[in-house]
């Protein structure tokens, strides 16, 4: 116990160290928290859903934070429910028809256009679709209108992929055509401004039967969301990032911990019973050596499975074996010299006590660095592998994000913060463990000591 | 020419006669590692048949495939339609046996691995199902012949480059313990933490995206120039950025490594004494502290290239580098099994190369193989 807080007093004397620490302490009571508050199912269902999860959300927004940088803040995304609120919707019966007027009033604040506008309807009817008209009413009082159309059950109607009114705006996109005013004769389309002001979205429908219904939700998409951002699907990135720490965590920690104690009782059977047991370790580490790693992980992905308890098992696999085995090696071999060994065996403890109680502890010292330096190491052995393709195929990590952003042009088309932001976590992380595992290499190794 | 380059490091003191016999050691010493070596790139290799081959499941699999193809084919003949179900059956047994023994899959795995072993030593590593050389070839000897140059060039050159710019750094930074910039490097070392393809993601963002100065990836720019030295050039300019990533990777951790072997030894009585017989400070760092710590700096060189080695599928992902990595990749993303096999196990033969090869500069600037001290040979 007393040695304990003698290490940690000592740790604390880095303050690389003791900041490092801090964030690892910090990370790991944040995963706890993520796998409580977002459980697996949800997450998983959550990454894995298709378009109708996700409707809601812009698609490759930047995160909100963007805007305490810029001048001029990106519009956010707002969304009305007619079905929700129920003040916008007003219905008439007569004549065998439903008038249903549904009318959205919204304030538009910035000077730029938002990403998208569209309409999603539902409807409930036996036979005859409801028949819909759609317009808007501009803050100087125009009314612009949009499109109708009859609906069915369901009915997405996106004002920004309407080819007839972007040849009513002369070219310019719906959804910045609607926020223009048109009074302004401007050529070039860069220069175009959005008219700041209470607009109104009108939906005049008509249901032809008595129990029919007719609901409307209005979304403007705008360029921001969330404190993470959205990728290419309009997922929001932050699930990814929170469930990326327990994920990393779990990965770097377990293959760590046990390559780190294989090698360590590999090693220390090899030494103690030396012979022909000792030469084949040898042997074995020295075809490891040439064993190309991620070739084979590689096969293994493509011919087997890419999950992660698969990958974590060969990655173990393949690590026991590895440069780790010959300071072990070292170490042991002069342990076994020691005094109090040749006690043991003097009064007849058999060999396995003597592996597990006299040579093992002993190597404690050296191994904490060892593990602590394999675990970053490791945390971004999981991302490289997601970066070819190798990654779990369910679960969303810090890699799969990296590589979801490279691959669609994250990097080409200026979506910098989709790859930037995992990779700056992945760093800090990576980071940290070094800095820790570093520091505690200087206090348990006192040759480092001063240099 | 092996002789006279074994000449030159071996002490003043010497004698003909000893001289003699350091040649003939290190001979001895390389060939002892040349027959291990092989030994144990013929293990590795076979492991890495044992995995394509999920240790005979394929087989099996091949096996059902075949079965199940002759049965349709049979069943759908029309002019087979008049046999009996039994003769049917007989046939397609029949069919079964001489299409297995076409395959070879009517030998055991064991057997059969064995000759994949071979293949694989003589590298005749087969056909490709979907990827082609360039001149149209489906020999995957051809496929992985035309992208290793490029592979080659890239590491080599950068790996190169850096070893001795992190030697000569790590001397400056040694002598001049404690300023501001060795503690810089102390602080940043643990940045090697992360590899280089991340690096590389930074690097892409700042110089490509950024600043629009460096490719973003490639090796030639598109379409490649006819002129050989503005092919060179535009390779070199494609080269900037991976050495650079390989760089952030790994110099402070290799400067901070040699460094520090480099204050231990400039602490010993020897230097002390050279220092003290007033020999010119370039001569004690060369002669009584690069030259101990040489070996122990090829090791940590050595360790440095095969990690590299190791990551080259990805970073040649990465930065879209027409290597051999970047063909395995392409290769596991169309299933093409004799591809992938194949490039393993060139980077097998690659690692074994590199450890051979750096084998053999240690034994060159190893006293204590020249000498032939006991047991060290290790």
């Amino acid at each position: 116990m007393n040695s304990i807080k003698k290490f940690f007093t000592e740790l604390l004397q880095y303050p690389s160290a003791f900041i490092g620490m801090m964030y690892i302490i910090g990370l790991v009571i944040f995963s706890i928290y993520v796998v409580i508050a977002l459980p697996y199912d949800e997450a998983i269902s959550l990454w894995r859903g298709d378009e109708n999860t996700w409707y809601k959300t812009p698609r490759t927004a930047q995160p909100k934070w963007v805007n305490w940088f810029r001048e001029e803040d990106l519009p956010e995304t707002f969304s009305f429910n007619s079905a929700d609120q129920l003040d916008t919707k007003t219905e008439e019966f007569s004549n065998g028809t439903n008038k249903i007027l549904i009318s959205f009033p919204f304030e538009y604040n910035s000077e730029l256009f938002p990403q998208e506008v569209s309409l999603y309807f539902k409807s409930n009817y036996d036979a005859k679709q409801p028949f819909v008209n759609v317009k808007l009413i501009t803050p100087d009082g125009r009314t612009i209108n949009l499109n109708s159309f009859s609906i069915g059950r369901t009915h997405t109607y996106r004002l920004s992929q309407d080819q007839k009114l972007q040849r009513k705006f002369f070219g310019i996109s719906p959804e910045k055509g609607i926020f223009v005013d048109p009074t302004l004769d401007n050529d070039d389309p860069t220069l175009l401004k959005a008219v700041p002001g209470t607009y109104e979205l009108v939906v005049e429908g008509v249901a032809f039967e008595e129990n029919s219904s007719l609901d409307a939700e209005l979304i403007v998409y705008g360029h921001v969301y969330g404190w993470a951002g959205t990728d290419h699907r309009r997922r929001d990135i932050s699930i990814a990032l929170m469930w990326g720490a327990p994920v990393a965590l779990t990965f770097g920690l377990l293959s760590a911990l046990g390559t780190t104690i294989t090698t360590m009782i590999i090693a220390a059977v090899g030494t103690w019973y030396g012979g022909w047991i000792d030469e084949v370790i040898q042997r074995i580490t020295e075809v490891n050596l040439i064993l190309p790693f991620l070739s084979i992980l590689i096969m293994i992905g493509t011919f087997y499975s890419k999950s992660l308890w698969v990958m974590l098992i060969a990655v173990i696999a393949l690590s026991i074996f590895g440069g780790a085995i010959k300071g072990f090696r070292a170490v042991f071999l002069q342990i076994k010299e020691a005094p109090y060994v040749e006690a043991a065996r003097a009064y007849g403890a058999s060999n396995w006590r003597i592996i597990m109680q006299y040579l093992v502890p002993r190597i404690v010292p050296l191994l904490i660095p060892q593990l602590v330096i394999l675990i970053p190491a490791n945390v971004f052995l999981e991302a490289s592998l997601n970066i070819i393709n190798l990654g779990d195929p369910v679960l969303p990590t810090w890699g799969k994000l990296i590589q979801n952003g490279v691959g669609n042009g994250a990097l080409t088309q200026g979506y910098y913060y989709w790859v930037l932001e995992p990779a700056f976590v992945l760093l800090i992380t990576g980071l940290s463990f070094a800095l820790v595992g570093f520091s505690m290499d200087r206090i348990f190794n006192p040759r480092l000591r001063g240099v | 020419m092996a002789e006279s380059t074994l000449q030159s490091p071996i002490p003043v003191v010497t004698k003909k006669k000893s001289s003699e016999s350091a040649v003939w050691r290190v001979t001895k010493y390389m060939a002892v590692r040349l027959v291990t070596m092989a030994f144990t790139v013929v293990i590795g290799l076979y492991l890495t048949i044992l995995i394509a081959n999920m240790g005979g499941y394929v087989d099996e699999i091949r096996r059902n495939d075949i079965r199940e193809t002759i049965q349709q084919q049979v069943m759908n003949d029309r002019s087979l339609q008049s046999l009996t179900p039994t003769q049917r059956t007989q046939l397609i047994q029949d069919r079964i046996v001489v299409e297995e023994k076409r395959l070879g899959l009517d030998r055991p795995f064991v057997l059969r691995s064995f000759g994949f072993l071979w293949d694989a030593v003589t590298l005749n590593l087969g056909f490709a199902e979907f990827i082609n050389a360039d001149n149209g070839s489906r020999q995957v000897r051809l496929i992985v012949l035309e992208r290793l140059p490029s592979t080659l060039v890239l590491f080599g050159t950068s790996n190169i480059i850096l070893f001795f710019v992190t030697l000569y750094l790590a001397l400056t930074l040694s002598r001049n313990y404690g300023s501001w910039w060795d503690r810089f490097i102390v602080a940043t070392s643990p940045m090697s933490a992360a590899p280089s393809w991340f690096y590389g993601i930074f690097v892409i963002v700042i110089f490509a995206a950024f600043l629009k100065v460096l490719p973003f990836g490639g090796m030639v720019s598109a379409p490649p120039p006819d002129n050989r030295i503005e092919y060179g050039l535009s390779m070199l300019k494609h080269m900037i950025l991976p050495t650079l990533a390989i760089a952030l990777n790994q110099v402070t951790f290799a400067i901070y490594n040699n460094r520090t072997f480099f204050l231990i030894y400039s602490s010993e009585d020897y230097v002390e004494m050279a220092k003290a017989k007033g020999l010119p400070a370039r001569e004690v760092e060369r002669k009584y502290i690069l030259r101990p710590t040489l070996p122990t700096n090829i090791t940590n060189f050595a360790f440095l290239l095969i990690g590299v080695w190791g990551g080259a599928p990805i970073f040649e992902g990465v930065f879209n580098w027409p290597g051999l990595g970047r063909t395995t990749l392409i290769a596991a993303g169309l299933f093409d099994t004799p591809v992938i096999v194949g490039t393993t196990v060139i980077f097998a033969y690659l690692l074994a190369l590199t450890v051979f090869l750096l084998d053999f500069v240690y034994a060159l600037v190893d006293p204590r193989v020249k000498i032939g001290s006991e047991g060290s040979s290790q």
